[in-house]
C-alpha cells in the first residue's frame, strides 16, 4: 500500500516537474516573441475619408493610416496595411488575418466583448450635415421629426441616429460613399457621421452640396470611449504598447503635425 | 373473316404480373459489416461537425437559460429577444419584394414573350435587346444603376414628374427586380411554348379554331407544365438574389442579419438567416409539388 502511494507520488512529482519545465519553456517562448515583434499587419476600411481612403495615386492614406505609421515608427516595428470591409473587420481580426485594426473604430461595450483596444487616439462627436438649401438649423430630435437621415450601417453614428432620432427614419448605407451620393441626389434630408468625415467632405468640391449644422455632445454609453486601436483578446500587451506609442507621439508633436494636416481643431479629445 | 380477326383480338387479354420477389435477407458478411461501420462513422462525424458549428455559434437546445422560456434554442437568448422581431420584419420584406417582383414580372413577361417571338423585326429586336441586357448583367449592377443612376438624373426626372417614383428606394428595388426576373421569364415562357409540337397548332387550325383560342386552351396549358419547374427555380434564385438589396437601404432578411451581426458580432445571426432562407425555399418546393400534381393529373394512372 505504502509503496503504491509512494510510486504514485513519484509519478506525480515527475509529472509536475515536466509540466513546470514545459510551462517555463512556453513562457520563455512567448516573452521572446513579444520582444521580437518586428512586423505588424494593420487593417483599415479604406472607404472613410479623411480617416482612411485610397488617394489619387492609388495608395492607402488618411488620418488613421498616418497615425498608424507614426505609431509603428514609435514602436520600431515594420507595418504593412490591408483593407477589409467594415462588417468583417472584427471577425477578420479574431481569425488572425491581421494583428491590429486602425480604422476609426470606437471603443464600445459590444466590441470590448470580442476584442481589446488601446487607449483612444481621437474622439470626435457625431455631426449632422444637410443640403445647403435646407431650412434646418437645429439638430434636436424635434427639428428632424419625420425626416430621412442617412448613415453608414454598423457604425456608432448609425446607432446614435437610431437611438436619438427615434421619430426620424434612418437609412443605412454600406459605406459613406453611398449616403453622400444620396444626399447630393436629394433623397436624404440629413446625414449623420463623424465631425472629421463630414467637415472634410463639405470643405471639398465633392461635398459642395451640403453644410454642417451641428454636432451632438459625446455620450459615452453610445459613442464609447473614443477611437482606439483594436487587437485580439489576449494580446493586451500589444494594446498597451500602442497606448504608450499614442501618448509618445502626442508628447513629441508628431500627432499635432498629422492632426493639422487634416483638421482645424485638435481631434484628440480627452 | 372480320369475325375471326375480332375474336382473335378479344382473346388477347393482359394477364396480371406476378408480384415482385420479396427482398432477400442478405447475410452480414465481414465486408458488409466493415462498410456499414465505416458509413456510420462518417455520418456521425458529419453530424458532430454540424453540432460543433451550431453550438460554437451559440445555436443549441438550452434548458433553463437566461431567456423568457425554460427552453431556448440559443446560448445567447438576449440576441433573439433583441433582434428576433427585426428578423421577422426582414423576412416579410424579402417575401414582399420577391412576391411583388414575380407577379409584375409575369405581367411584363407575357407581352415581351410575344414580342420576342414575333416576326416583326423591330418588336423582336427590342425584346431581344431587353432580355440580352438583363440576363447578361448582374442583378447587383442593375439595382445600383437604377437607384443611384436615377439619382443623377433628378432634374430631368422632376421635370417629367417621375422623381417621386425613383426617390423611394423600395420602388427602385421592385423595378430592378421586376425587370430582371421578367427577362428570365420571357426565356422560360418562350422555350416552353416553342417546345409544343407544331402539329398541335395545325390540328387546331384544321378544326377552324381561332389562334388566340388555340393558344389559350391548347398551347398554354401544355406550356405551363413544361415551364413549371423553371419558374420555381427562378423564384428560388430571386429569393436568394434579393439578399443584395440592402445596398440601397432596403433592410430585407440579409440586411437585418448584417445589422444584427454588426452590433453583436455573434455568428448565430447568419445561422438564423440561413435557416429562414431554407424555410422559404422548402415551403416553395412543397407548393410546387402540389401544383405539379394538379397540372399533370391527366398524366397519372
Amino acid at each position: 500500500m505504502i509503496t503504491l502511494l509512494k510510486k504514485n507520488k513519484d509519478a506525480l512529482m515527475s509529472f509536475s516537474r515536466i509540466a513546470l519545465a514545459a510551462f517555463m519553456s512556453l513562457t520563455a517562448a512567448t516573452s521572446l516573441q513579444a520582444a521580437e515583434i518586428t512586423k505588424l499587419r494593420l487593417a483599415t476600411e479604406g472607404a472613410y475619408p479623411p480617416f482612411n481612403f485610397t488617394g489619387s495615386d492609388g495608395a492607402l492614406t488618411g488620418f488613421d493610416v498616418e497615425i498608424g505609421n507614426a505609431l509603428c515608427a514609435e514602436m520600431k516595428v515594420e507595418c504593412e496595411w490591408g483593407t477589409q470591409e467594415w462588417d468583417g473587420m472584427i471577425p477578420g481580426l479574431i481569425a488572425g488575418k491581421y494583428d491590429a485594426i486602425v480604422a476609426s473604430m470606437s471603443i464600445t461595450e459590444e466590441r470590448l466583448e470580442r476584442i481589446s483596444f488601446s487607449r483612444s487616439y481621437y474622439n470626435t462627436p457625431s455631426t449632422i450635415a444637410v443640403p445647403k438649401n435646407s431650412a434646418l438649423t437645429e439638430i434636436t430630435p424635434e427639428a428632424l421629426n419625420g425626416l430621412l437621415i442617412g448613415a453608414q450601417g454598423g457604425t456608432t453614428h448609425s446607432v446614435v441616429a437610431e437611438e436619438i432620432y427615434v421619430n426620424s427614419e434612418v437609412s443605412l448605407y454600406p459605406t459613406s460613399e453611398e449616403y453622400k451620393l444620396d444626399i447630393e441626389n436629394g433623397r436624404l434630408d440629413a446625414v449623420i457621421d463623424d465631425l472629421g468625415v463630414l467637415q472634410s467632405w463639405v470643405d471639398s468640391d465633392a461635398g459642395s452640396c451640403c453644410k454642417i449644422i451641428g454636432s451632438l455632445p459625446i455620450q459615452p454609453e453610445l459613442h464609447g470611449q473614443g477611437i482606439g486601436v483594436g487587437v485580439p483578446k489576449g494580446k493586451e500587451e500589444l494594446a498597451d504598447r500602442f497606448s504608450e506609442a499614442i501618448l509618445a507621439i502626442r508628447e513629441n508633436g508628431t500627432y499635432k503635425i498629422i492632426n493639422d494636416k487634416y483638421f482645424s481643431q485638435d481631434a484628440f479629445g480627452e | 373473316m372480320s369475325d375471326t380477326s375480332l375474336s382473335y383480338v378479344q382473346l388477347e387479354t393482359i394477364t396480371a404480373k406476378a408480384p415482385p420477389p420479396a427482398p432477400s435477407n442478405r447475410p452480414w458478411t465481414p465486408v458488409r459489416i466493415v462498410g456499414t461501420t465505416w458509413l456510420t462513422l462518417w455520418l456521425l462525424s458529419g453530424l458532430g461537425i454540424l453540432w460543433f458549428l451550431l453550438n460554437s455559434n451559440h445555436v443549441a437546445l438550452v434548458f433553463g437559460g437566461d431567456g423568457l422560456l425554460p427552453v431556448s434554442i440559443t446560448h445567447n437568448a438576449k440576441f433573439l429577444i433583441k433582434y428576433g422581431e427585426k428578423f421577422v420584419s426582414g423576412f416579410i420584406v424579402t417575401l414582399q419584394l420577391v412576391g411583388i417582383a414575380m407577379l409584375l414580372g409575369v405581367l411584363l413577361s407575357v407581352p415581351m414573350t410575344f414580342m420576342r417571338m414575333s416576326k416583326n423585326r423591330i418588336l423582336g429586336g427590342i425584346a431581344y435587346g431587353y432580355v440580352y441586357f438583363f440576363r447578361g448583367t448582374p442583378l447587383l449592377a442593375q439595382v445600383f444603376l437604377i437607384y443611384y443612376g436615377a439619382g443623377t438624373f433628378r432634374i430631368p426626372l422632376q421635370s417629367v414628374d417621375m422623381w417621386w417614383f425613383f426617390r423611394d428606394a423600395w420602388n427602385c428595388a421592385v423595378l430592378a427586380f421586376t425587370l430582371n426576373t421578367a427577362a428570365y421569364q420571357v426565356e422560360i415562357l418562350r422555350g416552353s411554348i416553342e417546345n409544343i409540337a407544331k402539329g398541335q397548332w395545325e390540328a387546331a387550325a384544321a378544326l377552324g379554331l381561332p389562334k388566340w383560342l388555340t393558344f389559350w386552351k391548347i398551347i398554354l396549358p401544355q406550356a405551363l407544365i413544361v415551364s413549371l419547374r423553371p419558374y420555381g427555380n427562378e423564384i428560388i434564385l430571386m429569393i436568394k438574389g434579393s439578399a443584395i438589396v440592402a445596398i440601397i437601404t432596403i433592410f430585407d432578411l440579409m440586411g437585418e442579419t448584417r445589422r444584427a451581426f454588426s452590433r453583436t458580432y455573434d455568428f448565430q445571426a447568419y445561422v438564423w438567416a440561413a435557416i429562414a432562407y431554407l424555410v422559404m425555399v422548402e415551403a416553395l418546393r412543397r407548393v410546387w409539388d402540389l401544383i405539379e400534381a394538379r397540372l399533370t393529373r391527366h398524366l397519372h394512372r
